[in-house]
């Protein structure tokens, strides 16, 4: 805002003055760095739960006519597996990224509203809790996740399994349309002085396009599941289809409107991290800017228009299964373009092999594989003989963990010295990738030819003549690779938080604005908003990094004033400033404030209390804890509007 | 009394409001939100028209004969054309609302405040007569997938009037208290905002649920 010009002459404190510590000060928190790590610690955490879920499915189909786990419990596993990895962990590990990076690149103070964006986390951690809470009553979900009506209806899943599906996917609905809301209204209007909308990273352009298509499906899917909510708790017929006519693809439609978005909303985020990494390592530019921007906005685009590929199997007839056929290959194109680019930026540079641009390599390779077989089953004649084989795991899996996974962890290298102010191991690092990348393909490629054999997914086990045992235990040991890998990570992450070699401002020499800032950064982020005049502002110097690439030099300037009135002037690489408080310096930052964290509580109340509506026996007068809930929700609102100081 | 101040300094001249786009940051939030409900009340529509015409058991909507024998249709179309009417003029109430609040005159901001707030009311009214006739005559969100569309879609749009009303009064009282000058035209433009937005939808309702047999 308008401290820039009270900057100008600040007083040397007395002695340095320390942020607040302590647990009410991270539960009162609206700082975006704060809760992009709260984000990321309680997403980690889910991450490692789902991968145990994984592993338990592993280890029932290691030998045929396992007995492991029971067929039930295996169902409610591989559902909770796809949930909690989707919604408790990978969108809010990429949450966890937009909050932390995406101000620090645009050059703000905050995020456009700290409270909401606090808000956001705290649905999101009641939310994931609340839908695992079933694994304690022995109901987790088990119907998949992408938990098809009318099978999911009262006649057919009877116990509280799916209620806790529909009224714990709300409430994280709900927390991704808000966080979303929040980085749209951020990156369009809190970028600094010069940054146009052409200039943006593009990790930053891709969260953009990731909040879009989040505000939209995630709207589609809280009406699919309100409807099925409606349904089991209040007994409409949106899904009955036996005595009430309903139409049983109905349900399919409008979650695979969703569920479609919902896969590039995964990986998108993770292009624009690759796309970062890859530059900063090539000491070269991103190769074609605008067409990474374009065709990242196209697949945004195009992903609302294929959903019904998944649906092949259904008999849409032919008109229907061309055309989604069509659309679904129109989209190798931008993601082709993207990754030709991705070899572009390399090609000719001085490479420098850190674990990050490691992982994002994998990344590209293991990431075309699943887009490769993504081609070969939006066919729909090649489509109906893959179906709900294994063939599919094969392919989501080389999209999700070689694709998202690999590019999260990529990022996790390239970003852990801004926000901890230490660098990871790079030794421990290569061990983790090539564990990683080696479990990955044996836990994965596999799965390919079983499913081709016609091994059907879902299925609890299978027996022992089909000629599938070598296989699924080929694919056990590599996913125990992928374990043991994953435990050098945390033992890594662990370690370098207090031991790790300390970062400085630009450990890797990179260009966007974050670097210019100290690791960690203070809480005011940037204590001079900078002025911003190219793509690349800490490279704008260096020639030899910039030489004959459009935009990469200082443009002609326009506009020769900032917005808060001051001249333009230089990005200067502030060094260690972090003994000052924004108090020092003049700069306002919104003051704590718990209403988040009792708004979100007496949301989730109203969800929790629904589900005792249909419990029978005393606890059933709980479900007027959903009055509750929404007095909370209403007194905490008005509290929140009339805060002082927001 | 300093931010007040500065508040009025934004709202005098728009163009020095310290974003990139020169647009508040709440106003473009709260069309960004209206464009996620657009698809909250899309699919609401979309399911609503996908099962028109396709419940097996009475009540039906419009009158109908099925293999001879007559149904007399619920829906209550002069009722409902009448508090759409209402509804509609409480959008104006909120315009002459808007315009007061600009202009700083206390009163007047807060009667056309209170009127945009009844008119939501009276439609709201018209709206429980409805559903209590709906279930007298055996209709309800269990009876068929009528019921069940009909209800949810209506009701959905009914719960959004309401949390508009308790927000227009809430804009009422403070306006009354002179705590809503022209520094604050925003909050009253966003409610704004929300009312007419609301009203859209209902534009989009009507016809589809009420007029088109």
């Amino acid at each position: 805002m308008a401290s820039t010009a009270a900057v100008a002459a600040p007083r040397l404190p007395a002695a340095p003055a320390k942020e607040p510590t302590g647990l009410w000060s991270w539960i009162t928190t609206v700082d975006h760095k704060r809760i992009g790590i709260l984000y990321g610690t309680t997403a980690f955490l889910w991450f490692l739960v789902a991968g145990i879920e994984a592993l338990m499915i592993r280890v029932q189909l290691f030998v045929p006519n396992n007995h492991f786990v029971s067929a039930e419990t295996y169902n409610s596993l591989f559902t909770m597996h796809a949930l909690t990895m989707i919604f408790g962990a990978l969108m809010p590990l990429t949450a966890a990224f937009f909050n932390f990076i995406v101000p620090l690149q645009i050059g703000a103070r905050d995020v456009a509203f700290p409270r909401l964006n606090a808000l956001s986390y705290w649905l999101f951690l009641f939310g994931s809790l609340f839908l695992n809470f079933g694994w304690l009553l022995k109901a987790a979900p088990d119907s998949g996740w992408f938990a098809y009506a009318p099978i999911t209806t009262l006649p057919y899943s009877p116990g509280l399994h799916m209620d806790f599906y529909v009224l714990g996917l709300q409430v994280l609905g709900l927390s991704s349309i808000i966080a979303s809301l929040n980085f749209i209204i951020t990156i369009i209007n809190l970028r600094a002085p010069g940054m146009r909308l052409m200039r943006m990273p593009i990790f930053t352009w891709m969260t953009l396009v990731t909040s879009v298509l989040i505000v939209t499906a995630m709207a589609v899917f809280t009406i699919a599941v309100t409807e099925l909510m409606f349904d089991r708790v209040f007994g409409t017929n949106f899904y009955n289809t036996v005595s009430a006519g309903a139409d049983p693809l109905l349900w399919q439609h409008l979650f695979w409107m969703f569920g479609h978005p919902e896969v590039y909303i995964l990986i998108i985020p993770i292009m624009g991290m690759v796309s970062e990494v890859l530059p900063t390592f090539s000491r070269k530019p991103l190769f074609g800017y605008n067409v990474m921007v374009f065709s990242g906005v196209l697949i945004g685009w195009l992903g609302w228009g294929v959903w019904s590929h998944h649906m092949f199997a259904t008999g849409m007839g032919p008109i229907a299964d061309s055309f989604f056929a069509l659309s679904t290959m129109l989209i190798a194109i931008p993601t082709g373009i993207k990754v030709f680019n991705w070899l572009g930026t390399l090609y000719g540079g001085s490479i420098r092999f850190t674990t990050a641009l490691l992982f994002s390599v994998g990344f590209i390779a293991l990431f075309t594989i699943g887009g490769i077989s993504g081609v070969m089953h939006s066919s729909a004649p090649s489509d109906l003989q893959q179906s709900d084989t294994y063939f599919i795991v094969a392919h989501i899996h080389y999209v999700f963990f070689g694709g998202t996974v690999m590019g999260l962890w990529s990022a996790i290298y390239y970003w852990y010295p801004k926000v901890f102010g230490r660098l990871l191991d790079e030794r421990m690092g290569k061990l983790h990738f090539w564990g990683t990348f080696v479990g990955m393909n044996l836990t994965f490629f596999p799965m390919h030819f079983v499913g081709m054999f016609g091994m059907p997914r879902r299925t609890w086990t299978y027996g022992a003549d089909q000629g599938f045992t070598w296989l699924n235990q080929l694919e056990t040991v590599g996913s125990f690779v992928i374990a043991l890998s994953t435990l050098v990570f945390v033992i890594n992450l662990f370690t370098a938080w207090k031991r790790g070699r300390v970062a400085g401002n630009n450990p890797w020499g990179a260009a966007t604005l974050e670097w210019s800032i100290p690791s960690p950064p203070p809480a005011y982020n940037f204590r001079e908003i900078p002025v911003v005049h190219s793509r690349m502002p800490l490279w704008e110097d260096d020639p030899t990094k910039t030489e004959g690439i459009p935009h990469g030099r200082v443009e002609e300037e326009t506009e020769q004033w900032t917005l808060a009135g001051t001249p333009v002037g230089e990005v200067r690489d502030v060094q260690d400033e972090n003994k000052m408080s924004a108090h020092d310096l003049g700069i306002h930052l919104p003051p704590p404030s718990y209403w988040p964290i009792v708004l979100a509580a007496g949301v989730t109340s109203i969800f929790v209390g629904l589900i005792f509506r249909r419990v029978e026996g005393p606890l059933h007068q709980l479900w007027y804890l959903m009055f509750a809930g929404v007095l909370t929700t209403i007194l905490s609102m008005y509290a929140w509007a009339f805060e002082p100081g927001h | 009394m300093d931010s007040s101040h500065a508040l009025a300094a934004h709202a005098a001249s728009p163009a020095h409001i310290d974003t990139s786009t020169g647009l508040d940051s709440r106003k473009m939030a709260f069309w960004t939100f209206i464009g996620s409900e657009c698809l909250l009340f899309g699919s609401l529509i979309a399911t609503y028209m996908a099962y028109k015409g396709r419940s097996l058991t009475p009540p039906y909507p419009h009158d109908i004969t099925i293999n001879g024998h007559f149904y007399k249709g619920v829906l209550n179309i002069p009722l409902t054309s009448f508090s759409t009417f209402i509804l509609l003029m409480s959008s104006v109430a909120m315009v002459f609302a808007l315009y007061n609040v600009q202009r700083g005159v206390r009163r007047w901001s807060a009667f056309w405040l209170f009127m945009t707030a009844l008119g939501g009311s009276i439609f709201l009214g018209c709206q429980v007569y409805e559903f209590t006739e709906f279930y007298h005559e055996g209709m309800t969100l269990q009876s068929n997938l009528f019921g069940s569309t009909f209800f949810v879609l209506t009701g959905f749009h009914g719960a959004h009037v309401t949390v508009g009303v308790i927000y227009l009064i809430t804009l009422g009282v403070m306006a009354l208290k002179g705590r809503i000058g022209p520094e604050r035209t925003l909050n009253v433009e966003i409610a704004g905002l929300y009312w007419h937005f609301v009203d859209v939808i209902w534009i989009v309702i009507f016809p589809l649920v009420y007029l088109l047999k």
